[in-house]
């Protein structure tokens, strides 16, 4: 028998995310007033990580099965928001050889993102069935070889994308508190679908995925509708990732972002949106640094020789360290809880 | 069917094949499809260069000391990176890989420069011979009379000697051959060592083709590698090898019968093609030893 449950009940069980939010809320509010916009800048860029890595989480966290292709879904959500959002004549004079459909398409930033990502969604929905089916190293190779062939449509189509040149002309949209209430948004959606009997299902499905069949967990629907479910998240955050940075190519939506979202990931923990929460503000302020520090050896002449690819370096050692010492992350599999907050 | 074409596929198949079988060494032990490799290639690129531009090393030991330092460097991987992680899960060891990647391709780009680097060649391995009434370039005949020679002796090594024995049994049963009492640590150095031989042989010729050295050279052989490993069958040393021939003349012929406007579409076809083929033929056109990775 289930007791009466009161609203703080409820607040106390999801005691994770209502810490998480606060946080991500009264920062938001601190930066806001006091920091200098560069700080600004950098939290608006974190909290539009945070949405990315959370959607990474939902699928990659809960079934085990490493997302190359993800980024690719970010790329989509992020040309189908910006050609939907952007001025027709800017369009026009931009990518020259776009189909003139898409030129006359013009709406408010909101519904563009929207349809990005369910553009991105109803992409991974029409290909993800079969991969859905393979696991370990073949579906591994599956979903980078599907991340490739993205990419190459990506940088070929310039009749959509502009091709391997820059698509600029992007309005701003992504503001500090546009960013924050997007990831709060997303904070809650990534953990209902967690908790959720699609998330168990999926997790049991990564424990043990002959257990999970066995039990009558149709594994590959499982994880079918995850997969769509997060590529619509990244397809959500690209669109805002385009409109806070404003020009953008296909080279940004590649491997080496994919290497990026999947450290934010694994340094937290794949497992939990605590971990993906950590990892993604870990690595981004160290990155942060790294730069500035980069910047500042190139500036001041105290090397006679300029620095390139410092921060990436630090970057993978972060990450080959946390691998062999805490593989499954800092925060690892399961949620940090409040002192004050009861077990379940 | 030109003679050129003939021994242009021969001698890109044979490159590839030996692209392919650098990587499935690994694989075929480990499971571990390793991102790395490319840059084992890219560090024989730059030894080659350090070598033949700072130092008066005839170009023959420049060579060999390349290939040496590719095999250094997938073995110093092996031991620092892989090792630790390599009981964890399958996807902190391909997650390692990729971070190994990262780090390498960095490190040279901080310690060397961004900016493509020329490589001294002798001039001989660029001259054209004339065979069988087909010009060529010299180098298209050394990879393949190379590529025969290396297939040929690891044959012997993994069919005769006790060591490659072990490496065949532990790619079969991983577990049941530590049982034997074959050493798990040295049968994966060993063919972490070997993936790293081969790919140092691949560098000659791959940095042959352009003369220069970037950070990035190794990208290409990677995912090349990982196309013919897929066709040819992932678990067997012998279906990368016929995965590398047949992808070599799937590139030539799709290079010279595509479209010019859908040439550039050329990868996402290859890649395509990959994804069939581990839906349906996952085991390749070789098909290797019983494996389980598919549900449903």
């Amino acid at each position: 028998m289930r007791s009466k449950r009161t609203i703080l009940d409820a607040v106390l069980d999801r005691s994770t995310i209502v810490a998480l939010i606060a946080v991500l809320v009264l920062v938001a509010f601190v930066m806001n007033a006091f920091a200098p916009p560069v700080f600004v800048d950098v939290y608006t860029y974190l909290c539009v990580s945070l949405i990315m890595v959370l959607g990474l989480q939902m699928f990659m966290g809960n079934s085990g099965i490493l997302n190359w292709t993800y980024v690719g879904f970010v790329g989509i959500g992020a040309f189908v928001a910006s050609i939907c959002s952007t001025p027709a004549a800017v369009k026009a004079m931009g990518v020259p050889n776009m189909y003139p459909a898409l030129v006359e398409i013009n709406m408010p930033v909101l519904p563009a993102l929207l349809i990005g990502g369910f553009v991105a969604a109803a992409v991974a929905a029409a290909v993800a069935w079969p991969l859905m089916r393979l696991s370990d190293a073949v579906g591994v190779i599956t979903l980078f070889a599907a991340l490739i062939v993205i990419h190459v449509i990506m940088t070929q189509w310039d009749n959509v994308t502009n091709g391997p040149r820059t698509f600029f002309g992007v309005p701003f949209f992504t503001t500090l508190w546009i960013a924050v209430i997007g990831a709060c948004i997303t904070l809650v959606a990534a953990h209902l679908f967690r908790e959720s009997s699609l998330g168990l299902r999926l997790r049991a499905s990564r424990d043990d995925r002959h257990a999970a069949k066995a039990i009558g967990i149709n594994v590959v629907a499982v994880r079918y509708f995850s997969f769509v479910a997060s590529s619509f998240i990244a397809g959500v955050g690209g669109g805002l990732w385009a409109h806070y940075i404003t020009s953008f190519s296909p080279k940004s939506f590649y491997i080496t972002e994919a290497f990026l979202l999947l450290t934010m990931l694994v340094v937290g923990g794949a497992g939990s949106i605590s971990g993906a929460f950590s990892g993604t503000v870990i690595v981004t302020v160290m990155r942060e640094l790294l730069r500035q520090l980069e910047g500042w050896l190139n500036n001041s002449g105290v090397i006679s020789f300029e620095v390139y690819g410092l921060t990436e370096v630090s970057v993978a050692i972060l990450l080959i360290v946390i691998l062999i010492w805490r593989p499954g992350g800092i925060i690892g599999g399961s949620e940090i809880r409040l002192p004050f907050a009861r077990k379940k | 069917m030109s003679g050129e074409f003939v021994i242009n596929t021969l001698s890109l198949g044979s490159l590839y094949a030996l692209m392919a079988l650098g990587l499935v060494f690994v694989y075929g032990i480990l499971k571990l499809v390793n991102f790395a490799y490319g840059e084992y290639i890219m560090v024989a690129g730059y030894g080659m260069y350090v070598l033949g531009i700072y130092t008066p090393t005839p170009w023959w030991a420049t060579m060999i000391i390349a290939v040496l330092l590719a095999a250094l460097t997938s073995y110093l991987t092996e031991l620092v990176a892989f090792r630790p992680v390599r009981t964890k899960s399958l996807n902190a060891m391909l997650v390692t890989s990729f971070a190994v990647s990262v780090l390498l391709q960095n490190a040279v780009l901080l310690i060397v420069s961004p900016r493509a680097r020329a490589v001294p060649l002798p001039a001989a391995f660029n001259a054209s011979v004339t065979l069988f009434g087909v010009t060529t370039p010299l180098r298209n005949i050394l990879t393949i009379i190379t590529a025969v020679v290396l297939l040929a002796g690891l044959t012997l090594l993994m069919k005769y000697t006790v060591l490659g024995i072990a490496m065949r049994a532990a790619a079969d049963k991983f577990t049941t051959t530590r049982l034997m009492g074959v050493q798990a640590n040295m049968v994966i150095s060993v063919a972490f060592i070997i993936s790293g031989l081969l790919a140092g042989v691949v560098s000659i010729f791959w940095v042959g083709r352009s003369s220069s050295v970037d950070p990035l050279i190794g990208a290409a052989p990677l995912l090349i590698a990982f196309i013919a490993t897929v066709m040819g069958g992932m678990n067997s040393l012998m279906g990368a090898v016929v995965g590398g021939f047949v992808y070599g003349l799937l590139f030539n012929v799709l290079s010279i019968t595509l479209p010019a406007s859908m040439v550039n579409y050329r990868d996402a076809f290859m890649f395509v093609i990959v994804i069939l083929f581990l839906l349906f033929r996952p085991e390749g056109i070789i098909r290797g030893s019983y494996t389980e990775e598919r549900v449903g």
